[in-house]
């Protein structure tokens, strides 16, 4: 086996194609591109976030077959076929999903960098279980870090949000 | 006082900026692509202390879509290797002799791709010499250290500062003729700030105009535009500084760091825009680091009441002296350290020493060290009621400030505008049941539970300031506000300040609806953009609603005078026939003549009286007479587990009185956010380093900040107690909680083992020090 260099030709891409938002998106990509510079660079959805390159904060949090991952720990090739939600596909046709209604209405965001994962996490833990008690919500979201709210009214909102989901179902 | 319905102060107004964070429409710098743009990633240096014997940029120059590697040879070129820090210090910005610190900053890679950047770091070769490096103040004040700053004309040993507030003499005489002396020994220890959002920007200068605008993540825009004129030597009308949306500061994006200055060296070197955005392991072991004091506190007593405070202090540097306070404080505002208690002599003494750490001592959610100072005092205290037997609620009030001596003049020479401590304990101690809480708490104990209740009452000085004693590297602190009201009745307001996440957008909204009479919606608060809002000094140390709300109310009230005399021509009378109720100028004794504000801002461009000048615009700069002195009581319990020596806070009860509140909601959130950093200091957030000064604490595996789980639920109460000074009372909150809240945590720890004799427990009250603590005292299980 020869010795591999950094300064080689640069490595061969792949094509791949996800769902992103209900939307089909492709794009040549390098395998070890990140799933959230794909979405934020590739496609330009920049409301996922970045805080710690090491899957510790949760920032970049997306749903993956409707599950949440860190998405700078996802390759973007491993999400070739799939289909992915972000924090732009929350709001169908422009009304803003219980989530976000609630978010706002509780106070649950400050600075707005944590939100996209927080809410999203939330759209599954609701999905799941619709009526979750404080614990089990601060056990779902306890992989994400918000370094504004103190957590209280981001529990707030997902129990109003579980609240006018269940009553919307 | 404004009628209801324009919902000015006292309003749970929801957040008008949510509306974009909601949807991930915000725009944070790393957001922001420009044609051209390329990327730029900054090599570190792995050694805390090193001498640089070559580097060798050549293969990683070669790598297919690098654009440049940057030196320090390449920076001094342009005489920038160099940069004055925010207390008179210089800082290196690329290394050209020594690294003085993990982490520093050693070369840049500029390439097409922030892969690509990534890629050729590791191609740069630097050899370097390893030296002795100094980790400890202590160590770095001893005879014979290793001198960090030997490029430092002058400079001999390690050596910062030395400063000193209070009467010296006075306070020893108090010492002399005390019946009891209490002591205390604590490190404040080193932790950050680790904003979600880490720091970073996109420089583009344009090769044609010169015209360098430089998004970035700063709390403070304005105050860097006129440093990067000074420092780079650009002329300052060219530079456009513009802070958009920020994920979080809490006094991390005060200063300027290299990674800035390299950015915008490269896009005027290349004619193309650079983004650089530092990673999580770059925040946590490069940029301004917050506490790091060594504290020995001395609290005399005689008869019961405090008559003197003693304090003589170590500061931990770094290894440039780059801490963000005003030039004539050395230690900031600690000399705040007497707190809520009438203590007739205190007397301060700190020394600063250069260590081989990260520089840049800024306030974590804090008025400039007041943090270190109420820990200080409050833990004192509770040692204080423990030697003397007197219950630590009591021994508080016994020697609280009382509300008739305000305005209250402390040792150290701050008067204290407002306040009533008793009434915050007491509405603090009735929502807890404080005495039912001391009767469990003997009750659990005879069966071998430990709870603990601790307490702290604390004061801040916020609101920097008036301009004659408080500035930033020179800039005098006032603050600014620019309203313009436009023909129908809906207006912009530009501030100086910058929100990172504290819903300026809104709350100052709402100070417009409550002078002006226009709706928080029909107010657009515009921020960040140096080209297009007037001169301030920025947002932390609490301070943008002292100053800049406080210009806010001012501007209102200006344009509402110039309302009138449209009033009284739209009503064919005389001013003084006026009278107001936001939004309505009406006819007295003829309630229904009356015209509104938006009906005065139409005559403004439409229908003027003769001599009038048209439009309902205005600018104001204001320099606050006084700070302001926030204050309230906390009160935490928690329970401690003899097996393994974890503690759980069982209930957080914050009483705050921060004057009149804007937007209760905000206010409540930014005590529950700062409850929560409080939590996070008192039990896991350190930074610390082992013998070779290797950082510890680099990334959030091992920084530890608290997620929902391990955070408690608060319980708030307030009491009002207007700022006599600020045009609507209010004294700001934002810092309150983390201020006020550490000491109460380690109070109710040590309240829980007080019994048998444990006085102190160091931050980060890990349970390893819990359990070592039970074990030594015999209640380990």
């Amino acid at each position: 086996m020869s010795e591999t260099t950094l300064s080689a030709a640069p490595p061969a891409t792949r094509q791949i194609t996800v769902q992103v938002n209900g939307e089909a998106r492709s794009a040549e990509v390098e395998p070890r591109l990140l799933l959230v510079h794909f979405l934020r660079q590739t496609l330009g959805l920049t409301g996922t976030h970045v805080g710690c390159d090491t899957t510790s904060c949760g920032a970049c949090t997306v749903l993956l077959d409707g599950v949440p991952v860190k998405s700078c720990t996802v390759l973007a090739v491993q999400a070739d076929g799939r289909t992915v939600q972000t924090v732009e596909g929350l709001a169908a046709g422009g009304a803003l999903h219980p989530i976000q209604q609630a978010f706002h209405e509780q106070h649950g965001l400050q600075c707005g960098y944590c939100t996209p994962g927080m809410m999203l996490t939330s759209v599954a833990l609701l999905a799941e279980n619709p009526d979750p008690s404080e614990e089990e919500i601060r056990w779902a979201i306890s992989g994400q870090i918000c370094r504004c709210t103190g957590y209280q009214n981001i529990v707030k909102a997902v129990q109003q949000a579980g609240a006018a989901l269940r009553e919307g179902s | 006082m404004a009628s209801t319905e324009v919902r000015g102060l006292g309003h749970s107004v929801e957040r008008k900026e949510d509306a974009r964070f909601i949807r991930g429409k915000g725009t944070y710098f790393d957001d922001i692509v420009l044609p051209g743009m390329l990327h730029m990633e900054l090599l570190r240096s792995p050694y805390a202390h090193a001498r640089i014997t070559s580097i060798d940029t050549s293969a990683a120059a070669a790598l297919p879509g690098v654009v440049a590697v940057v030196t320090g040879e390449l920076m001094a070129q342009h005489n920038l290797a160099w940069m004055p820090t925010l207390s008179g210090d210089t800082q290196a910005v690329l290394a050209t002799d020594k690294v003085r610190y993990q982490g520093q900053e050693v070369a840049a890679v500029i390439a097409e791709d922030p892969y690509v950047a990534k890629d050729a770091l590791e191609l740069i070769e630097v050899d370097y010499e390893p030296l002795d490096p100094v980790t400890t103040p202590q160590q770095a004040l001893a005879a014979g250290a290793p001198l960090i700053r030997d490029e430092k004309e002058g400079q001999t040993d390690n050596h910062v500062y030395h400063w000193e507030a209070g009467d010296k003499d006075a306070t020893e005489k108090a010492f002399a003729d005390a019946d009891k002396v209490v002591e205390l020994d604590t490190v404040y220890p080193r932790c950050h700030p680790s904003p979600l959002e880490c720091c970073g920007c996109v420089a583009d200068i344009n090769p044609a105009t010169g015209k360098a605008t430089i998004y970035m993540t700063s709390q403070a825009p304005h105050a860097h535009r006129t440093l990067f004129a000074i420092v780079a030597g650009l002329p300052e009308e060219k530079i456009r500084i513009i802070s958009p949306d920020i994920g979080g500061g809490f006094g991390n994006k005060v200063p300027i760091y290299p990674g800035y200055v390299v950015a915008t060296a490269a896009s005027l070197l290349i004619g193309r825009p650079v983004k650089w955005v530092e990673d999580r392991t770059g925040n946590l072991i490069s940029t301004g680091f917050a506490r790091d004091y060594h504290m020995h506190g001395e609290l005399a007593v005689k008869d019961g009441r405090f008559t003197g405070l003693r304090v003589k202090m170590l500061s931990d540097q770094g290894a440039f002296y780059a801490d963000a306070q005003p030039t004539k404080f050395r230690a900031g505002l600690f000399h705040i350290v007497t707190g809520s208690y009438d203590i007739p002599a205190a007397f301060v003494e700190t020394d600063g020493a250069y260590t081989n750490k990260a520089p840049g001592g800024v306030a974590y959610r804090c008025s400039f060290r007041v943090t270190e100072a109420s820990y200080l005092i409050e833990r004192l205290v509770q040692t204080a009621a423990y030697e003397l037997g007197v219950d630590p609620a009591q021994l508080r009030k016994d020697n609280f400030i009382k509300p008739e001596q305000f305005p209250y003049v402390s040792a150290t020479g701050f008067e204290y505008d407002s306040g009533d401590y008793d009434a915050a304990m007491d509405l603090c101690l009735e929502k807890l049941g404080y005495k039912e809480l001391r009767a469990e708490q003997a009750a659990a104990r005879e069966e071998g539970r430990l709870l603990g209740i601790g307490l702290a009452s604390f004061t801040e000085v916020v609101g920097a300031g008036p301009r004659k004693t408080y500035d930033i590297a020179g800039l005098k602190m006032f603050d600014s506000a620019e309203l313009r009201v436009h023909p129908t009745g809906k207006a912009i307001l530009k501030l100086g300040v910058k929100s990172q996440g504290q819903g300026h957008e809104t709350t100052f909204a709402q100070i417009v609806a409550e002078e002006l009479g226009i709706p928080p919606e029909d107010v657009e608060v515009q921020e960040g953009d140096t080209d297009n809002t007037p001169y301030g000094l920025g947002t932390y140390a609490s301070r943008s609603t002292p100053t800049a709300g406080a210009a806010t109310a001012v501007i209102s009230r200006k344009l509402r005078d110039k309302a009138r005399g449209l009033a009284a021509h739209l009503l064919e009378c005389s001013e003084d026939d006026l009278e107001w109720t936001a939004p309505r100028f009406t006819v007295k004794g003829a309630p229904d003549r009356g015209v509104s504000i938006q009906d005065c801002a139409f005559a403004a461009y439409t229908n003027l009286p003769d001599g009038m000048e048209a439009g309902l615009e205005g600018v104001t700069y204001y320099d606050p007479p006084n700070m302001t002195f926030p204050f309230g009581t906390y009160a935490v319990v928690v329970e401690i587990d003899r097996g393994t020596g974890q503690w759980k806070p069982l209930r957080v009860v914050a009483v705050d009185d921060c004057g009149v509140r804007i937007n209760p909601m905000i206010v409540e959130g930014q005590i529950m956010g700062g409850l929560t950093e409080g939590f996070a200091i008192a039990a896991m957030e350190l930074i610390t380093f082992d013998e070779d000064g290797n950082c510890i604490g680099s990334n959030f595996m091992d920084y530890l900040v608290p997620t929902a789980w391990e955070t408690p639920s608060f319980e708030l109460g307030e009491t009002v107690t207007p700022s006599p000074h600020h045009p609507i009372g209010a004294k700001g909150v934002g810092e309150s909680a983390t201020v006020g809240s550490p000491a109460a945590y380690v109070n109710a720890i040590v309240d829980a083992l007080a019994h048998a004799g444990v006085r102190n427990l160091e931050m980060p009250v890990t349970p390893d020090k819990v359990w070592a603590a039970l074990s030594e005292v015999g209640l380990a299980q």
